[in-house]
């Protein structure tokens, strides 16, 4: 068995808001991500799927094809968009960082052909970033 | 759902490896450059790895700033512009990133109790780092 890792990269604007929560609640809890203007960030995704290396090809997994469930699935889709006001799944769950590698786990399950999902790591900025693995 | 948050931090600091158990011509065999007399330093990057359920109404792990604050009360206040060697920690153990690491990770582990601790990661240059995490 051996992993991959394939980059892509989305800019996107978002907003921390729990519409069950008073102004003041959602100000202390998210703090100036709570400004419901918006404010964005230059994204870094990091999608690893492991496999056994095909003897013909020496592929896990052919490469251009995981780029492109990767750009139909997510960069397309998240790319200069505003995650709360456009992206379906964030109608209702926050987009913080780990609601973000998770709504992409459940978009990439099962459309990568012969290889595993491993993990999904979303960078918002180089110092932060959120791993989600298939945890129940 | 289980997810992991990780959060990268910065600390600049002086060390010298250098172990008492050994002679200076040991030392210098083990250690080299980094057994040199007054030491040295490096701006060290720290990686810390939280994991836990993501919580349904906030969508977060842990509050970033709640780990924020809990590593520089417990490390970046205690180590930074500092001289690992004199550190209380370090009196008998020597100050290899290796050790630091494990240090902080006890530390961490101690310390922060709003998600699991499940790796600390220390880089001393770009070039080499030293990780521990939970099996």
């Amino acid at each position: 068995m051996i992993s991959l890792t394939r980059k892509a990269e989305f800019s996107a604007a978002h907003y921390y808001w729990n519409d069950a929560w008073s102004q003041e609640k959602n100000e202390e809890v998210f703090g100036r991500c709570a400004n419901r203007n918006g404010h964005g960030h230059n994204y870094t995704l990091e999608v690893t799927v492991t496999g056994e290396v095909d003897p013909v090809t020496g592929f896990v997994v052919d490469l251009k094809e995981l780029k492109d469930v990767m750009e139909r699935e997510v960069v397309g889709v998240y790319d200069h968009r505003h995650l709360n006001l456009e992206v379906p799944e964030f109608a209702t769950v926050v987009p913080t960082t780990e609601n973000i590698a998770i709504a992409i786990w459940k978009r990439l399950e099962g459309k990568i052909k012969g290889a595993k999902l491993e993990r999904i790591r979303v960078y918002e900025m180089p110092d932060l970033f959120a791993d989600y693995c298939g945890e129940a | 759902m289980r997810a992991y948050f990780g959060r990268r931090y910065r600390f600049s600091a002086s060390h010298r490896l250098h172990s008492d158990a050994l002679s200076t011509e040991e030392n210098q065999a083990a250690y080299g450059k980094c057994n040199n007399p007054h030491g040295h330093g490096h701006n060290y990057v720290l990686e810390v790895r939280v994991g836990g359920d993501v919580d349904e109404e906030t969508g977060m792990v842990c509050n970033l700033m709640e780990l924020d604050a809990c590593v520089r009360k417990e490390v970046l206040d205690a180590f930074d512009h500092t001289n690992l060697n004199l550190q209380k920690c370090f009196k008998d153990v020597v100050p290899t990133t290796e050790n630091v690491c494990i240090e902080i990770y006890r530390r961490m582990r101690e310390s922060f109790h709003a998600a699991e601790v499940v790796a600390v990661r220390v880089e001393e240059t770009n070039n080499n780092f030293f990780e521990i995490r939970e099996n």
